[in-house]
């Protein structure tokens, strides 16, 4: 029905309903097709299998961690272009950092994905602010998620080794 | 049935929920095998029971009662002429497929099978019509085999020999695949196992069947049917088992309440007879009252009219598809027209299905995209997902032009 009945308009986005082009923004499609950091980490300290049972999509997340900090990361897996473009601007983001900062991240992406406008404009997200759109199509946030539940369990395994 | 002509522009204007926009756009409803829309007919008739009818079923002696219960056991008796079994007593109301599958496993399959048995299914059935056989053959030791399928989803019925025999005990199978649209040869696996597996019982589930094609549960010769409403112009939470009078009244109990008793004491009771002794608990009556309903609206029409407009818009719409991106779009199922209900499942080899649908979506048009709970099917096939338009009596060769424009669409973002 026409977008005056909507409710969820933020003022950053054009009237009406929520806008394709503000899901499949260039640079989601760059990284969907050129996924940054695939593979995996060879000996890694922990490795985490995530799958969406509705859809299907999996992710394999695998970190080496050293002295507290995310030595590397990589992932692997199919999906669609939400969930295989977020999982590659996570990677990107998380080579290097301590892992609180990890966590932090994760939490941050969260509160993106529905609908914080801080979050929005958070400029320590890097990429993953190009991500901000799907919050408009609910039934596409588990797909950006997927790659952070991975790493959310990654964390708490890693919590719970040491 | 039908005594008048196919008419599509008056089917769909049958249907409320088409009349409406989504993102600007006319919308074009291409999910039927998850759901159908529901016509004004069934509309009205829920309205209509609750409006002036309602009231339980079975156990009042006043005038509401007396028309509820009236409401409800003509619309089970419709349902069996449905289906053409002689005996509305062997219909038994469910919540649909789901449970009606769930009701033979637990009430017949527990009871009976053992160490060694074996249950028959095939890779393309849905999950509904895996998980309960699973479910039973962990607790009682049986085995589930399957047939396979080959390239073009079709069964491959040369393993035949090979996977029914005497430790055969369940072969069930769907009458129609939901994820492919195969419509399944299941006369000759019937034929197949009667001759050579006499202990065994035959369940269909007939969710995808029943708004497509005649059923007739004796010339099928089948010993359980399982089938929803929704699925054909009726009500969600209202479906069918029809089984044979012997099997049913051999069977323990599926769930235990009111109405399926007969004498209630401290340690032990008594069952009510059949079909009740399956209907624990206030049943879905409102929905059993729109399901009669969607069998007048469907019967009006008639099956082998809708089932012919299918097949016209389906081919048109392979035909197209094909034509408009060539070796980029693969459809699967079966080739020949004929072995195929209004399914379409296709994959594009530029853009993922979750891709595909929401796109869609923004052009008005629905579709699903997932893996139809048939994940046995998508890994048989090397895909995680596809998408899937489903057409119905209300479809036009519009609205597969206005699902070609709209793929047009993904080839913008993804091609």
């Amino acid at each position: 029905m026409s977008g005056a009945h909507s409710h969820s308009e933020s003022h950053s986005e054009s009237h009406g309903e929520p806008k394709l082009s503000s899901l499949y923004r260039q640079l989601i499609l760059e990284h969907y097709k050129s996924p940054r950091n695939r593979g995996a980490v060879e000996d890694p300290t922990v490795e985490v299998h995530m799958q969406n049972p509705t859809c299907g999509d999996e992710i394999r997340l695998t970190l080496k961690v050293i002295d507290g900090r995310i030595a590397e990361v990589r992932h692997e897996g199919q999906g669609c272009s939400i969930s295989q473009a977020a999982v590659s601007m996570m990677s990107q983001l998380l080579q290097g950092r301590p892992l609180d900062d990890a966590g932090r991240i994760a939490e941050r992406f969260t509160e993106m994905m529905h609908g914080d406008e801080e979050a929005k404009k958070d400029r320590s997200m890097g990429d993953l602010r190009a991500l901000a759109g799907v919050s408009k199509f609910p039934v596409r946030v588990k797909c950006a998620l997927l790659g952070f539940d991975a790493l959310q369990e990654a964390l708490k395994e890693i919590g719970a080794a040491t | 049935m039908s005594g008048v002509a196919f008419d599509v522009a008056s089917n769909r204007s049958a249907f409320p929920a088409l009349d409406q926009e989504v993102d600007g756009h006319p919308l074009v409803y291409l999910d039927n095998a998850a759901t159908t829309q529901k016509p004004r007919a069934v509309l009205d008739a829920l309205e209509g029971y609750y409006t002036s009818d309602n009231a339980n079923v079975h156990r009042g002696i006043h005038e509401l009662s007396r028309r509820a219960t009236e409401a409800y056991e003509s619309a089970r008796s419709k349902v069996a002429r449905w289906i053409g079994a002689e005996d509305p007593t062997e219909v038994v109301w469910t919540r649909g497929t789901t449970e009606a599958i769930n009701l033979v496993a637990f009430a017949y399959g527990l009871d009976r099978l053992g160490e060694g048995d074996e249950i028959l299914l095939s890779i393309l059935e849905h999950h509904s019509n895996i998980i309960p056989w699973q479910l039973v053959a962990a607790r009682t030791g049986a085995r589930v085999r399957y047939i396979e399928i080959d390239d073009d989803g079709e069964w491959i019925l040369e393993d035949l020999p090979e996977l029914v025999g005497k430790r055969t005990r369940i072969v069930a199978l769907n009458h129609v695949s939901n994820a492919l649209g195969t419509i399944n040869p299941v006369e000759r696996v019937i034929g197949h196992v009667r001759m050579h597996a006499p202990g065994a019982v035959v369940l269909l589930d007939g969710a995808q069947a029943m708004a497509h094609m005649d059923v007739d549960v004796g010339e099928l010769d089948v010993d359980f049917y399982a089938f929803s409403g929704h699925k054909a112009c009726g009500p969600t939470g209202i479906g069918a088992l029809w089984g044979r009078k012997a099997h049913l009244e051999a069977m323990a109990p599926y769930q235990g309440g009111g109405e399926m008793i007969s004498v209630v004491e401290r340690d032990r009771s008594t069952w009510a007879a059949v079909p009740h002794k399956f209907e624990a608990g206030t049943p879905n009556i409102a929905g059993a009252v729109g399901m009669g309903a969607a069998v007048d609206f469907v019967e009006s029409i008639g099956k082998p009219a809708i089932l012919a407009h299918e097949r016209g818009v389906v081919g048109y719409a392979i035909e197209r598809l094909e034509a408009r991106f060539g070796d980029r779009i693969r459809i699967w199922g079966p080739r020949a027209i004929e072995r195929r209900s209004g399914v379409v499942p296709f994959s594009l080899d530029f853009a993922h299905p979750h891709d595909i649908a929401t796109i869609l979506d923004s052009e008005g048009v629905a579709v699903r995209a997932g893996h139809h709970c048939a994940q046995l099917v998508m890994k048989r096939y090397g895909v995680p997902a596809t998408a899937r338009a489903s057409f119905y009596l209300y479809n036009t060769t519009d609205d597969v032009d206005r699902l070609v424009d709209a793929l047009g669409q993904v080839e913008n973002f993804f091609g």
